[in-house]
């Protein structure tokens, strides 16, 4: 299929005919508020909801009305589906997918448990966690952890098709959920920590049929990329754009991975994601800008074909995934109307790009903590436009090989990583989950063996130091402006996906458990409730029998799960500070668990 | 493939405890099958003599060691316990010996994104600090080179990988083994060791063989 989709790229066409009419059935769920038809809920990313049942006046009265335990006791990101009267909830490893009658009080219509082999549980980096279900036209979508893509009737539960997407012997494997566009499902794939080559594919929805797969690294033909007309902050790429940015054959290895979360704008035709770190950690053994990794990417949805690109962090040495999601929003900019695109990036800068052309038009810090680099340059004559200005002592590249750079931030963490932000064009505000943690951070040289981690670092983490303490921050963004509007403090990272309603309240998860929520405008808690165990998964909402509900699955886990369930060194300790670790299995203990919430009549 | 195949294969019978010396082994032509040429972990568990003491203790020579059992150090910069097994060594003055240092370096690449910071634990992988207050150092070489399953029993499956063909974990077990062992005997707090002893020539160039680089 790729020489197909090179065919496409040469003549600047597309070689199918698609039908008109295809997944008109995802496009009508969206489009409803009182359903939730895939993980982001939209395919702008925002995680808006039109319901305002439930509103900034009567949050604080909300209570538990039902709950269901999915029986696995691993990190539960992502969140449930509402299709109809029809949940579907999914678990971590083994990926089960379980079909929830909502006029039965949540009684099990199906269950599908796939068999999956063991052994790809220790290759997925930091923990069994899989961010979710799809839906389109009567088919629900499971990627499961060793890579399988199923298709299961909504209905039934019968398993239509299942392809492989990859090789989990060879460290690859899958954590994100998936999109349904028209008549594809977009796939993505993990691995970063294992040298995979990463790659995007679409696979026809129908058959399971791989219909194109572009890469992030490597010869043009395998990018998907036009050299004369996929562009770079508006100038073409031009040839061999990324096997130019690396030595020798590391880009074989190069990592570039793709398991957060896709966007698609239906205007403009264009698939965006982002793809992730550079393969190994080590930046002295990967010499080049190694493109195309930690880069958003716009591709045509039908070909795959790269309309542009823009790397945020050439050369990485702090593994500063790129992997974020990227949200979409028509808004005022600098006074004339905008098709935007927004994304909090693990780096610790919030990008704002004309989502059309990939014009970079803001790109500012969304923690103040953020050092590594002094800004972006944003001077369009400058030719460095684009690229941080990195600061020399925070530079591992610079540093060099067996030498601990210290008091980096953020950490590998990211400021953000996966867990969504959420947008409301209420306020026209983002509303954010962030970690507020640095690291030291100590490159060494690693030899690849296939299917064996490939890291090549070292490095502790620790809370921001000289701030409130705390490792998470929870903000409200202006994307227009690069500026922070309000922040409120936690101690823990907030590793849960937000939602912002229509009710002007914002909704997001702890680590100890809380499902918290604030005033959209202010930030003001309006109402908390402990569930069980951490929240890593998203706050999702749907309305039932002419009631709202809000669902959350809590589950502590995950890379939140490393580290924080013993809690991070505090670099205060050495200096008498009592309870040098804030340790979060002081606070909660593994679960499993749907809370659904309602406001009692 | 199987690690478990070659991994127990040919017990070397002139040298009891052939792991102990993974790096001096690494200088012979096939360096992974000596270094994993282990005996069965079970068995040699059973022959070793009871640990003098399961903490740090302090030396005659005043160090911090195993037990606080006198350990000789050979040009590798390694400390070994009378009974053959590696120690981690604190000198009088604080200075750590360098495979502990180095073993920290190398836990917080390869192991601590399952097993946590410091060998504390994770949501899905047991604390090593404490795991090493128990597990022989045979016990440890086994797991570390033929991975573990515990599958369908307790809160979680729980799988450790095979690192047997990992040359970033085999060409460093000793250095791990004494960095979680000076973890769970308190002898080291969690810290990244500071005042260290350097790298030998001798390891530097075991290193380079090991990872068959010139």
């Amino acid at each position: 299929m790729r020489k197909l989709a090179c065919a496409a790229l040469l003549l600047g066409v597309a070689v199918y005919a698609w039908p008109a009419a295809a997944n008109d059935g995802l496009t009508k769920i969206i489009k409803d508020p009182k359903q939730w038809g895939i993980q982001t809920g939209d395919y702008a990313n925002t995680r808006y909801s039109k319901l305002d049942q439930i509103n900034a006046g009567n949050v604080g009265k909300l209570q538990v009305a039902w709950s269901f335990s999915t029986g696995v006791l691993r990190g539960h990101e992502g969140g449930p589906l509402v299709i109809g009267d029809v949940m579907y909830v999914h678990t971590p490893f083994p990926n089960i997918v379980y079909a929830l009658d909502l006029n039965n009080d949540g009684k099990i219509l199906w269950k599908y448990e796939p068999k999956q082999d063991p052994n790809v549980i220790p290759v997925m980096c930091c923990d069994t966690v899989n961010r979710g279900l799809a839906y389109s036209d009567g088919m629900i979508y499971l990627h499961q952890a060793d890579t399988t893509l199923v298709a299961l009737d909504a209905k039934t539960g019968e398993k239509k098709w299942s392809v492989l997407n990859g090789d989990p012997k060879k460290g690859e494997t899958n954590t994100a959920t998936v999109l349904p566009v028209k008549d594809k499902v977009i796939v993505g794939i993990s691995g970063g920590e294992f040298g995979v080559r990463c790659h995007v594919t679409a696979y026809d929805t129908k058959t399971g049929k791989q219909v194109w797969r572009g890469y992030s690294m490597g010869p043009d033909s395998d990018l998907l990329v036009d050299p004369e007309k996929t562009t770079a902050l508006g100038k073409p790429v031009g040839k061999d754009s990324s096997l130019k940015t690396w030595e020798g054959d590391q880009w074989k290895i190069g990592g570039g991975c793709t398991w957060g979360w896709y966007s698609y704008d239906p205007e403009t035709n264009l698939v965006y994601y982002g793809s992730g770190n550079p393969s190994t950690w080590n930046p002295k053994q990967r010499p080049g800008d190694n493109k195309w990794s930690m880069t958003v990417w716009a591709r045509d949805a039908d070909t795959g074909v790269a309309k542009w690109v823009y790397q945020m962090t050439p050369h990485d040495e702090w593994d500063y995934d790129g992997i974020n999601e990227m949200i979409l929003t028509d808004q005022q900019f600098n006074g004339a109307p905008r098709k935007l695109l927004t994304h909090f990036d693990r780096n610790g800068f919030g990008y704002t790009l004309d989502r059309v052309s990939g014009d970079l038009l803001v790109a500012e810090k969304y923690d103040p903590a953020v050092n590594w680099a002094t800004k972006v340059d944003m001077d369009r004559n400058s030719p460095t436009f684009g690229r941080p200005l990195v600061v020399a002592k925070y530079s591992t590249e610079q540093n060099g090989e067996d030498v601990n750079s210290k008091g980096i931030c953020p950490a590998a963490l990211g400021t953000k990583d996966q867990q969504p932000a959420a947008f409301s064009p209420k306020t026209n505000l983002f509303y954010v989950p962030t970690n507020h943690v640095c690291m030291d951070y100590e490159p060494f040289r690693v030899s690849y063996t296939a299917g064996q981690p490939y890291v090549g670092a070292t490095l502790s983490m620790y809370p921001a130091p000289n701030s409130h303490g705390g490792m998470g921050n929870f903000i409200a963004w202006d994307n227009t402006k690069g500026k922070i509007v309000w922040s409120l403090p936690e101690p823990f990272s907030v590793w849960s996906g937000a939602l912002a309603t229509a009710g002007d309240v914002v909704f997001y998860g702890t680590l100890e458990g809380y499902l918290k929520a604030v005033d959209a405008k202010t930030g003001k808690e309006l109402y908390k409730f402990k569930t069980p165990s951490g929240i890593i998964g998203n706050v999702t909402t749907y309305e039932h029998g002419g009631k709202q509900y809000v669902a959350v699955l809590s589950g502590v886990g995950g890379w939140a799960g490393i580290g924080l369930a013993a809690g991070l060194t505090d670099p205060n300790a050495g200096l008498g500070a009592v309870g040098g670790y804030a340790a979060l299995s002081s606070y909660t203990n593994l679960g499993g668990q749907l809370t659904v919430f309602a406001v009692p009549n | 493939m199987t690690n478990s195949a070659f991994g127990r294969s040919n017990p070397s019978p002139a040298r009891k405890r052939p792991a102990g010396r993974v790096l001096s082994a690494l200088l012979a032509i096939a360096p992974l099958v000596m270094c994993l040429a282990l005996p069965p972990a079970a068995a040699q568990a059973q022959e070793q003599p009871a640990a003098s003491a399961n903490a740090v203790g302090t030396a005659p020579d005043g160090s911090k060691t195993h037990g606080g059992q006198e350990a000789s150090v050979d040009d590798l910069g390694k400390y070994t316990l009378p009974d053959g097994t590696p120690t981690y060594r604190i000198a009088p003055d604080g200075t750590m010996d360098w495979f502990t240092y180095s073993g920290y370096r190398r836990y917080h690449a390869e192991c601590h994104v399952c097993h946590g910071p410091d060998g504390m634990g994770s949501t899905y992988a047991p604390a090593l600090a404490n795991s090493l207050k128990t597990l022989t150092y045979e016990q440890f070489m086994e797991t570390v080179v033929n991975g573990k399953k515990t599958i369908g029993v307790g809160t979680a499956d729980q799988v450790m990988p095979a690192f047997g063909e990992n040359l970033n974990v085999m060409c460093y077990m000793d250095d791990l083994y004494v960095y979680l062992k000076a973890r769970a005997d308190g002898a080291l707090d969690r810290t990244r060791p500071s005042k260290r002893e350097d790298k030998t020539k001798a390891y530097g160039e075991n290193e380079n063989q090991c990872f068959g680089r010139k």
